[in-house]
Formats: structure tokens, sequence, C-alpha cells
């Protein structure tokens, strides 16, 4: 377990970790925007709009947010993929 | 034939099926006993994840607490499933690459500590047992309604066999259990659901209906009008729904049971793909409970409110309700006719955990649907419990027993520990079954608050920052896990410690379900600056870091 990876060269695991913080940094902005703001934050704002017939606050926190939560990880889990290729890192 | 034949008949046959499929999958070997031999496809361990993880709370209760509670019900919505993102994103990949047995071993390996292993350990059994209390708790409701029994004596039942699967799973066949139940519990959530809303709205969807009819409209100025508050915007503090969800989001996170799946899939690939389809099979659920709370709220007030006494108790599900106690009528005004209000004006107590439970009967559906609901809420609540059962009895026999006390015990001795450390842990939480601390839901949330200000923190910080030692680790978990631990005791004192009046009501702001947070926080920054003013991990730790970085290898990961 202790030993380093082989396959691959210094610099090129770090450009692979750099690549993969970086996704990590972007898909959270966006789970933290759609739950914290739209669910909590910005609710009383975006109640004064509606969707369907409920407030959109309202909406995001008991809907919206959670679909939103979904795609995340199946994009998350998509892009890494083809990063791992890239870097020949795969199984 | 009568519902009490139907629900024996449903019961029975899903036991059954249950203790099939966990003979069929039996393992004598460790590694299959700990982490199915990791070879759980991606898919099924989703479906796995999210028996798992849904418990008894998340069936039986959660609907009934979003019915009481309106928009603040959001909570647990998001709480409950946005965790999966930070689990994904942020652990569940590199863990799995580590490829060991258990979440103490992780700690212990990369803090190169007993110590941190040790409290780990404990941390992991502690946090288990308070979540499995609240599945003995959903059991017995189950079994006392539908098979008549009392609360005591379905926790009892419950207890058997719950032991019964736990002993005999291991988690190769915890995990294929865990599938079946899965579908059980989700087609006997949506299927009332779906009624219900037909019956409503005419709309067979419903997210749908939740978002396009005016149920919710309605229901909200109903509510407003009888005095029971308002359903669509916040009864509560903004920066407490916002610290109750961030413990739930990063408790989820943390929770050992729900970890170790990630253990069990065959490559780090197959671990992110899980964490999505996991997801996805919660989400079918989560985003059905807010219609269904808001319809059944509906329908129930609807009945109720301003309807003669008489009248109400013609209805054979009143009847069958209110025997068990959870729900309850009591004319104050001696007119005759019920008023719902919020107060000592009202007359009608509705437990919580029977709007999900009545709503088959409420909406006139035949018995194989009441029984399907029983057979669901059972499913739920103990494929959670023998995920727990089995992360208590790894936590003792193979943290504590075998890489602390005893290295060198024999497998065979290692099994025999597990097992009994299972009878008496199922004991202590049919206990707490018994003599719950509060709501199911709430009780589930302590252990969220407890593994958001232990676990998580640590965690991520050992995948994320190759600097964190073993010092700032031990030092983090420790005052997250007081302070958290000593918080919810003061806060919650009245039921925890018999005082008179909560020792201190709530800390900034914050209530007990959300204190997990400021103990998170506390974790992260005292574990990152005891780290900074002591010595760096050693040469080979730093390397095991970038290791877990590279998903290569994780396939061939040989646990020693």
């Amino acid at each position: 377990m202790s030993d380093q990876d082989q396959t691959l060269k210094p610099e090129q695991a770090q450009a692979y970790w750099k690549a993969n913080v970086r996704l990590i940094t972007i898909l959270l902005v966006i789970w933290a925007l759609v739950s914290y703001g739209g669910g909590i934050l910005f609710a009383p704002v975006l109640n004064n709009l509606y969707f369907g017939s409920l407030p959109m606050g309202f909406w995001f926190a008991q809907q919206g947010s959670m679909y939103i939560f979904i795609i995340l990880i199946f994009v998350y889990a998509y892009l890494m993929d083809k990063t791992d290729k890239e870097f020949g890192v795969e199984e | 034939m009568s519902v009490e034949v139907w629900t024996y008949i449903i019961v029975g046959v899903t036991f059954a099926g249950y203790i099939w499929i966990g003979y069929q999958n039996r393992v004598r070997d460790t590694k299959g006993f700990y982490v199915a031999g990791q070879g759980v496809p991606a898919i099924a361990n989703g479906a796995a994840t999210a028996a798992d993880w849904m418990s008894a709370a998340s069936f039986i209760s959660m609907a009934g607490l979003i019915s009481a509670m309106g928009y603040d019900g959001t909570i647990y919505l998001m709480g409950w499933t946005g965790g999966y993102v930070l689990l994904t994103l942020l652990l569940a990949p590199y863990l799995r690459k580590f490829g060991k047995y258990t979440v103490p071993d992780f700690v212990g390996d990369r803090y190169y500590s007993q110590t941190a292993r040790t409290v780990a350990a404990i941390a992991a059994i502690f946090v288990s047992f308070t979540y499995v209390a609240g599945q003995m708790r959903g059991v017995g409701i189950v079994f006392s309604r539908f098979l008549g029994l009392s609360i005591t004596g379905g926790v009892i039942v419950g207890m058997v066999i719950v032991a019964f699967f736990a002993v005999l799973g291991g988690m190769k066949g915890i995990t294929w259990t865990q599938v079946a139940q899965y579908s059980v519990l989700i087609v006997a959530y949506l299927v009332p659901a779906i009624a219900l809303s037909v019956v409503l709205t005419g709309n067979p969807i419903p997210q749908l209906a939740f978002t396009f009819s005016d149920v919710v409209p309605k229901l909200h100025t109903l509510q407003t009008d009888l005095g029971l508050g308002s359903y669509l915007y916040s009864n509560r503090a903004t920066i407490d729904v916002f610290a109750i969800t961030l413990a739930l989001m990063a408790g989820t996170a943390g929770l050992p049971h729900v970890i170790v799946r990630f253990y069990t899939v065959p490559n780090v690939r197959a671990a992110r793909f899980s964490g999505g389809w996991a997801l996805l099979f919660i989400g079918l659920l989560y985003t059905t409970a807010p219609s269904l709370a808001v319809f059944a709220k509906y329908n129930l007030i609807s009945t109720f409110e301003n309807q003669p006494l008489a009248e109400v108790r013609n209805l054979s599900w009143v009847q069958s309700w209110e025997k068990t106690g959870l729900l309850a009528f009591d004319d104050k005004n001696g007119d005759g006719i019920l008023t719902m209000t919020k107060g000592d004006a009202n007359e009608v107590k509705i437990d919580n955990d029977i709007i999900v439970l009545s709503t088959p009967e409420v909406a006139g559906l035949a018995g194989p649907v009441i029984a399907l609901v029983a057979a669901g809420g059972l499913a739920a609540a103990l494929s959670t419990a023998s995920g727990l059962l089995l992360v208590i009895s790894s936590s003792l026999s193979h943290d504590i027993y075998y890489r602390v006390l005893k290295p060198g015990a024999p497998e065979s001795e290692r099994l025999i520990v597990g097992r009994s450390v299972i009878l008496g842990a199922i004991l202590i939480a049919g206990y707490f079954g018994i003599n719950p601390p509060g709501f199911v839901a709430e009780v589930v949330a302590f252990a969220f608050g407890l593994a958001c200000a232990s676990f998580f923190p640590i965690i991520i910080l050992g995948i994320f920052d190759k600097r964190t030692n073993s010092q700032g680790a031990i030092a983090g978990m420790i005052v997250g896990l007081t302070f958290t631990a000593v918080m919810i005791l003061m806060m919650r004192s009245v039921q925890l410690l018999g005082t008179a009046e909560p020792i201190l009501p709530s800390f900034i702001g914050i209530t007990a379900q959300g204190i997990g947070t400021v103990g998170m926080i506390l974790n992260f920054v005292i574990t990152f600056a005891v780290s900074r003013m002591t010595e760096a991990p050693p040469q080979d730790i730093q390397d095991m870091v970038e290791s877990v970085r590279i998903p290569r290898g994780a396939g061939a990961a040989i646990v020693k």
C-alpha cells in the first residue's frame, strides 16, 4: 500500500490531482449555490418567483436541489472517468 | 382476506426471501464478512447503499416530520441527500483505493496511531448505537400496528429477526439482502404515494403533482387559517436551518456504515458511479416524500377538521390507529365536533409516524397495499439495522480486538467475538427502542451530528492535506466529539438527564440537531492547527496519501 505508484511520474500525478481538485471545486460551488443558496439563504427572495404553483425558494428546497445533487455526482463520475483515461490511471 | 392475513403473508414472504438470499451468500472468510469480497457491481452497491441508509426514519417518520414542519422539513430532504455529493467527490474513491475493511482502519493507518484507531472505533460504535435504536423503534411501531403486538412486543420480535440477519449475513449476505430490501421498500413507498396523488390531483407522478397542482397552496392557506403555522415559509431561525442541513450532509458522508459500503465495489470508478446510483435510488423516495407529506396532511385535515367525532370514529382505520395511541381525540369543549388548531384547544393528536403508515387506508387502497407498506417499513428498518450492527461488530472484533488488543487472533476467534458483540448491541438498542429519547428521526439526527464532528474532517484532511498528522487528528476528533456530545446532552437534558428545563436551549441560535456543524468546524480548525505546530507525518504515510489519490491499483490492493 505504502509504495509509490510506479506508473505515473510525480509531475503527472500532480497534474492529475490538480485537475481532480479543480473539478471538485466547481461542482461543490454549484452544490452549495443550489442548496444553501437557493434553498435557504436566498429562499425568501426567490419565493417572490413561482415555479408551477410553488414559490421558487420552496421548490429549490424540497425538489430542485435534490435533482441537481444527482446530476452533479454523475457528471463527476463521467468526467473523472475521462480524466483517468487521459492520464492512463484507469483500471 | 383481512389486512392482518395479507400482512402476515407479505411480511412472511419477504422475510423468507431475505433469509434465502442471506443464506445463498453466506461467507466464511473475513474479507467476505467485512467487505463482501470487494466484488459488488456499482449499481447493486447503489441499491444496497440506498437500503442501508434509508432507515425506518426515512421510510416511516420523514414524510410525517415534513408534514408537521412544512418548509423546515427541508433540513431532512436536503440534509439526507446532499451528503452523497460530498461522499462521492471527497471520500469514497480514495477510501476505496485505500482498500481495507473499516473506517477506523483508514484512520489508524493514515494517522499511524493505535490511539487514533481506538478513538475512531469508539466513535463508530457510539454513532452506530445511537442510530440503531431508531431502527428498533421503527420495527416496533410496524409490528404493533400491523400485527397487533404492543410496541414493546414489536421491538422484541424485531430484535430477534435483526439478530438472525446480522449473524447469518456477513457483508456479502447483507449486501444482496439489501438490494432486495430496497426493491420492497421503494415499491411500498411509491404505490400509496401515486394512488393518493391520483385521488387528490389526477396526476400519477407525485413530484409533478406536488409542483403543479394547487394542493400545496391550499394546505398552506388551510394551515394558516386554523392557526397551525405556515407551510411554505420557515418558522425557524435561518442559522439553525443552515447548521442542521450542513450537520446532516456532513454526517451522512461521515457515517461509518455508509462509507464502508464503498469498500465493497471492485475499483475506484465503480465507487464513483455507485455514489450516483445510490443518490438516484434515494432521490426516488426523497423527492416523493414532500408530496406524500402534503397530500396525506391535506387529506387528514379534511377528514377531521370540523367533523362530528362519532362519524370520524366510524372509520375503520381511525379505530385501528386509535388503539395504538398514535392517533387520539379529545372533545375538550364537548360539542361533538372536532377542532384542529395549535395549543390547548386542539382536539386531534396525530403522531407524525402515522402519516406514511396510514396513507393506504386513508386513500382507500386494498389490503395487499397496506400489507406492502408494513413490509416496506420493516425492510427499511432491517436493512439499516443489519448494516449498523456489522459496523459495531467490525469496530470491536476487527479494529479493537484484532488490530489493537490481540493482533495474532485467529479468524474463527474474531468471528465469535464479533457475533457476541452483535447480540449485546441488539439488547442495548432494543432498550432504547422501547424507551426512545425522541422521534425516530430525531434520535437518528444525533448520530449524524456526532459523525460529522468526528470522522468527516479528519478523513477529508487525511486525503487532501498531506501535512495533517496524528497529533492533529486525535486532538480534532476528541474536541469535535466531546463538544458535540456535551452540547447535545445539555440541550436535550430534559429527555436525557431528566432535568425540568434544558440546561442550555441553544448555542448562538443553533439547536441540538445542528450543533454537529460547530463541532465539525472545531475539528477542522484544531486538526489543521495542531498538525502545523507539530512535526510532519513520516514519508511512508505521505507516500500512502499520494497513492490513494491515484485510482490505478485499487483492484489489486491486497488486504494484509
